[in-house]
């Protein structure tokens, strides 16, 4: 494709972003501002791909517009009205009981307030479009990416993302499973369950049927394919979640997680805890925390990723359901 | 040649795609919305991918294209009607 | 310096500052956590910016696995931020 015909793309792309995101921000009802943030993600993914980016791509078609825009649609679903309008009510509330601070609510609607905000927010886009420019126009030397494509031979993969996330920064990502776990720890401490949906009629059932054992396979493939390809934990781990999303609106009992606690406490803990258990491997063997042999490295990463995808999709799909599992014994929902 | 006859088809595949738009657009009721944009869009789509497949020439990728066809048509075809049953019930309990 | 660094970097500067205006100035939770991750993605389109290096040479892989990081890290902090509010709106109700 020409320089031609892709500045006009870019520009389509960027007018339908900058357009879809303030429309999103700007809408009044929440519904409608969910469901333009769905359609901000997927035309964002088009962005992804067009800046060679396909592992982010496909983690925001999955996660960012998938799973993102589930949650917030089953939020909106549950509390429609509560969600949107009664903050103001609240804040006056609060307000009342601080006598001595002014009220929120008012500062918030004065528009002196608003001007100063929005004056403050044009500031920092002058501030930050400055600050890239200057970043983008400098030369720089990139050695960090020179020695990812250097060791890139040692890493066990030939994906340089996957590398970077498993092997040559494998710290972070350990870190982000365990952000993950605090995450679904701290949803299990607020509330239980949300009740469940329906039984789906014949049609949704028949979906179903087949796109569940689809996406199973689909996760498969992403986790493989990752070492080589596009693809890797987080992609397959959003991808098994979604089959879970979608059991649970055809109201299905049972959503791939299992039923007993402990075995959920096990795979919720196994991404984070087998990352740990190969670190600490490595230093009995007297290599540096996470340092994995070459010749290992291939295997010792998709053993982490399949761990990984494991505890991510449980993770997602938990948050989902919105609190921790109802005992399954009691029929009530 | 092959290539014209691949433009022809993804030239054809966007037509069904602007005419499934509009329909979104113009049409007065959700039920016939769903209908234009559901069935326009597929067949649309279809085209769309038949043409790449032809312009690529490789197995492999037209096997692919025909998957993501296939689940686009189940999927869409499965929440139009999910969408229009809701409407309907909503409608009938009023 | 390329074309399509301007258009995508000043886009994801203007994506963030939109998102934080709204994250200041709106009355919702729940369009406030819609804000939150749009001015996420905002700062994704800048890094993924920075790593794009033209159409013929391979981008920089780490700031993309730094976004894929970031998004991974959006879900579950708007899934417990969600669960907040669901708890938020029944403490009231219960009021």
């Amino acid at each position: 494709m020409n320089a031609t015909n892709m500045l006009f793309l870019d520009i389509l792309l960027v007018i339908a972003l900058l357009s879809l995101a303030w429309a999103t921000l700007t809408a009044t009802d929440a519904r409608r501002s969910v469901i333009l943030f769905i359609a901000f993600g997927l035309v964002l993914t088009l962005a992804w791909a067009r800046l060679l980016a396909p592992d982010v791509a496909l983690a925001e078609a999955a996660i960012g517009a998938g799973l993102s825009g589930a949650l917030l649609l089953a939020a909106v679903q549950h509390h429609p009205r509560r969600a949107l309008s009664s903050e103001r009510q609240n804040t006056g509330k609060l307000a009342n009981e601080k006598q001595n601070d002014s009220n929120p609510a008012d500062l918030k609607s004065s528009v002196a307030i608003r001007w100063t905000l929005t004056l403050f927010c044009i500031a920092l886009a002058f501030v930050l479009i400055w600050a890239l420019l200057q970043a983008l126009s400098s030369e720089t030397s990139d050695t960090l990416a020179q020695s990812v494509s250097a060791n890139l031979a040692n890493s066990g993969v030939s994906n340089p993302v996957t590398a970077v996330l498993l092997n040559f920064r494998a710290y972070d990502t350990l870190l982000e499973l365990a952000v993950l776990l605090t995450a679904v720890l701290g949803i299990f401490a607020l509330s239980e369950q949300r009740t469940g949906y329906l039984p789906a009629g014949p049609v949704f059932n028949g979906l179903v049927s087949w796109l569940v054992p689809a996406l199973i396979l689909m996760a498969g493939y992403l986790l493989w394919v990752g070492a080589h390809a596009p693809g890797g934990a987080f992609q397959a781990g959003a991808t098994l979640a979604a089959a879970g999303v979608i059991l649970r609106l055809a109201g299905k009992r049972n959503i791939g997680l299992p039923v007993s606690k402990s075995y959920l406490n096990i795979i919720l803990v196994i991404g984070s805890g087998l990352f740990l258990l190969v670190g600490l491997t490595m230093l009995a063997l007297g290599r540096p925390f996470l340092d994995y042999p070459p010749a290992m490295a291939g295997y010792l990463i998709l053993l982490i990723e399949t761990a990984a995808m494991i505890s991510i999709a449980a993770t997602l799909i938990l948050a989902f359901l919105g609190g921790r599992p109802r005992n399954r014994e009691d029929r009530s929902c | 040649m092959i290539e014209v006859i691949a433009a022809t088809l993804m030239l054809s595949g966007l037509i069904f795609f602007l005419c499934g738009s509009i329909g979104l657009l113009r049409l007065p009721d959700l039920y016939s919305r769903l209908h234009a944009l559901t069935k326009a869009d597929n067949l649309g789509l279809g085209l769309l991918l038949a043409g790449l497949a032809l312009y690529q020439r490789d197995l492999l990728f037209a096997l692919k294209l025909i998957l993501i066809w296939l689940a686009v048509l189940a999927a869409s075809s499965a929440s139009a009607y999910l969408i229009a049953q809701y409407s309907r019930r909503q409608d009938t309990d009023r | 310096m390329l074309t399509a660094h301007w258009l995508y970097g000043l886009s994801g500067c203007l994506i963030m500052t939109f998102g934080l205006r709204a994250v200041l100035l709106n009355d919702s939770l729940l369009q406030r956590i819609i804000a939150l991750n749009v001015m996420g993605t905002g700062v994704f389109m800048i890094l993924i910016t920075i790593a794009y290096r033209g159409p013929d040479a391979a981008p920089d892989p780490i700031p993309h696995a730094l976004v894929l990081t970031g998004i991974v890290v959006a879900v579950s902090a708007t899934a417990l931020a969600l669960t907040l509010i669901r708890r938020l709106t029944e403490e009231q109700d219960n009021d």
